[in-house]
């Protein structure tokens, strides 16, 4: 028999007993908030969000000094490339994916681009100042940019330069993480990117004394901008 | 050999007595604290949010079967690997060959506890691996040969004037007493690491059945680098990690992030559902999980204490418990520590060598309290202690609690013995606390009350 057979043979086996569920003495299941009632409710105990796109985009901002992302809100994509253009003084090379934004700014600075399409040198991506990528989408209520390989250029874009640009709209702003789950299942669903990650601040650690230091072994800075 | 127990109180004893690290434990937890405080008050329900988390990992839990079955037929049918160990040495025998299989020399690890379960760095070590911990903590750890001291914060023993020494003298740098300085160090050195690494290893948060995806929680972007550039990517994980949805994430990675360290969410929550797929442009060529039994499912055959399988190792039980916060991580000699480990390592390892921890409990329930999945801990450990006690018979405690019962049942022995003990006491100063002490293992380190110069009946009968 295969090992597999073998561990969901004594898995089996170990619950022919059944346990009692939690906060609950007896077993009684009637009482147990099933999933499908569970789930509706989820958002309504995790921290509250504001009920329009502005008290969204204004979590957003505040949870983004919070967590030291540098998150710019502008009204163009010129003023987009008159901004980044600013950053890129000292810049010798960038890195980036194809894709509407991306593109929009990526030419105009006219440094050597890593571009990650058709797959890159790791030392290459490596040597780059920036990795600036799409993303699925923003969630308000933690800060948090959501990518997958498929919006962002692959799994070390965004992770490997020590600077990570994210090129956004203000209509991919969601309120909370339910809302970002639920949009990973409706737009993948039928075939899920085989990286998916909720990127939430810069790389940080604790680890000496528990104090922050940023650019553990991830990006140092990470700028936001929401067109 | 020394024992599990022994090996305990000696260093609990050293432990309990080295005031200046048992200051530097209190302020960094005591920080970890006020930020997780005011997290859970960001939450609308903590309460609800809490039941229902437990809810949903006794649905996992008690329903396993059906869950891995899932979980493993998904990733298969996108191209990963799944391999099943019922034991550490089957589990190290599969990564062995895969590595090998692969003709690979270095390997980069992230955060990794059942890693050290199985104790994989030893075996690849051994088998001339070059292998390198990439969490700085854990990177640190390894470079002093020790085990991580917290499953969360592996080094928050340390101080930075220690961890400056460590780097001097392992990798040459310049000494330093600045964090970030630190930090950027590690990230130099292991920079090189993820990009010539063959195999990554790493761990799992959460293993979400219904989209066969693993989920791997951190800060520092370590892991990230493991599961994206080396060609072969090896996820071990335990059985009882397994969400049924994917969407139950909404609930459980601010949960995690909020008991595990105060924070709303941690920096990087990462999926990873298959190797590089066909329209990617990068990621590993082959992705294996390995699934560890390991005695778990010896813990869940006992439906008393199956819910300890519902930990998502966040750490707060570790946090808020006095006796971590006293004896340190490394006493418990475990690679789970505090409540958790102490509830668990008796099942994974054996009741009888590891029975010691359940008793070392003030049984005060701060672990309870924190608990984000709501398990029972410190009833757990009088489990424990109950089982232990079924399962062996101490026979001198047996014999002291029936000569106990026949005393208490007898009034007029029982006021005999009080009148001879009232006599003796005196007598009792010449051994108090020595060898040759009846009741060593209380005057050791506590006073024995004097016995009333009178009991209240002998009081009662003599009032005027
Ligand atoms: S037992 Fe509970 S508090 Fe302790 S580590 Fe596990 S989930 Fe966290």
């Amino acid at each position: 028999m295969s090992e597999r057979e073998n561990i969901l043979g004594r898995i089996r086996e170990a619950l022919t007993l059944s346990a009692d569920v939690p906060g609950h003495k007896q077993n009684n299941l009637l009482q147990v908030v099933s999933e499908e009632e569970a789930a509706p409710h989820i958002h309504e105990w995790l921290p509250a969000v504001g009920e329009t796109i502005e008290d969204g985009l204004a979590l957003f901002a505040k949870n983004s000094a919070e967590l030291k992302t540098d998150f710019r809100l502008v009204d163009s994509l010129e003023d987009l490339n008159a901004q980044i253009t600013e950053m890129a003084s000292g810049w010798k090379k960038i890195a980036t994916h194809s894709g509407e934004l991306t593109d929009a700014v990526g030419d105009k600075l006219g440094l050597p681009v890593c571009s990650t399409d058709e797959g890159y040198e790791a030392s290459d991506l490596e040597s780059c100042d920036v990795g600036i990528t799409q993303c699925d989408c923003l969630v308000a209520q933690t800060g948090s940019v959501l990518v997958t390989a498929r919006s962002a250029g692959g799994r070390a874009l965004s992770v490997l330069p020590p600077h990570h640009i994210v090129l956004a709209q203000r209509s991919q702003l969601l309120p909370d993480l339910p809302a970002a789950f639920a949009l990973l299942e409706e737009r993948y669903a039928s075939n899920y990117p085989s990286f998916i990650s909720l990127i939430t601040g810069p790389s940080r650690t604790g680890d000496i004394e528990r104090i922050l230091v940023l650019g553990a072994h991830g990006p140092k800075q990470l700028t936001v901008f929401c067109l | 050999m020394t024992t599990p127990v022994h090996q305990f109180h000696t260093d609990a004893n050293r432990a309990a007595q080295d005031l200046q690290q048992r200051a530097q434990i209190q302020s960094a937890l005591s920080s970890y604290e006020t930020a997780c405080e005011a997290r859970k008050s960001a939450f609308r329900d903590w309460e609800s949010a809490r039941q229902t988390a437990a809810e949903i990992k006794w649905d996992a839990v008690n329903h396993l079967d059906q869950h891995l079955r899932e979980f493993a037929d998904k990733l298969e049918s996108r191209g990963t690997q799944v391999h099943w160990a019922s034991n550490e040495q089957q589990a190290r025998d599969i990564i062995l060959e895969i590595i090998r299989s692969n003709n690979a020399h270095s390997i980069i690890k992230s955060k990794v506890m059942t890693g050290e379960e199985i104790h994989i760095n030893e075996a690849l070590e051994k088998a001339a691996f070059d292998v390198v911990e990439s969490d700085l903590g854990e990177f640190i750890v390894q470079l002093r040969r020790e085990a991580p001291y917290h499953f969360v914060f592996p080094a928050m023993h340390l101080k930075r004037g220690e961890i400056s020494e460590l780097f001097n003298r392992e990798l040459g740098t310049a000494l330093t007493e600045d964090p970030e300085e630190l930090t950027m160090i590690a990230r130099r050195v292991l920079r090189d690491k993820y990009i010539t690494a063959d195999v990554g290893i790493s761990g799992a948060n959460f293993a979400i059945a219904e989209t066969g995806m693993i989920s791997i929680t951190e800060n520092e972007g370590n892991a990230r680098l493991t599961c994206a550039l080396p060609k072969v990517h090896i996820a071990l994980l335990g059985i009882e990690k397994v969400l049924p949805r994917l969407r139950d994430l909404a609930l459980f990675l601010p949960m995690l992030a909020t008991a595990g360290a105060g924070q709303a969410l941690t920096c990087y929550n990462s999926l990873y559902g298959g190797p590089r797929q066909p329209d990617e442009c990068d990621g590993p060529e082959e992705f294996h999980v390995v699934l560890l039994d390991n005695n778990r499912t010896q813990l869940l055959a006992d439906k008393q204490q199956r819910d300890a399988l519902h930990c998502i190792r966040c750490g707060a039980c570790l946090n808020v418990c006095p006796i971590y916060r006293s004896i340190g991580g490394h006493t418990y000699g475990t690679t789970y520590q505090g409540p958790i480990g102490s509830v668990i390592t008796p099942h994974l390892r054996g009741l009888q060598d590891w029975k010691h921890l359940s008793s070392a409990s003030s049984l005060c329930g701060a672990c309870t309290q924190v608990c984000p999945v709501k398990i029972d801990l410190h009833h757990h450990l009088l489990h424990n202690r109950r089982n232990a006690v079924i399962d062996k018979p101490v026979w001198r405690e047996k014999l002291q609690f029936a000569i106990f019962r026949s005393v208490m049942n007898r009034p007029k022995l029982y006021r005999f013995c009080v009148r001879i003990g009232r006599l003796m006491q005196p007598l009792h100063r010449l051994v108090d606390g020595t060898r040759l002490d009846p009741a060593r293992g209380w005057t050791q380190t506590r006073k024995l009350p004097r016995i009333a110069p009178q009991t209240f009946k002998d009081f009662w009968r003599n009032r005027k």
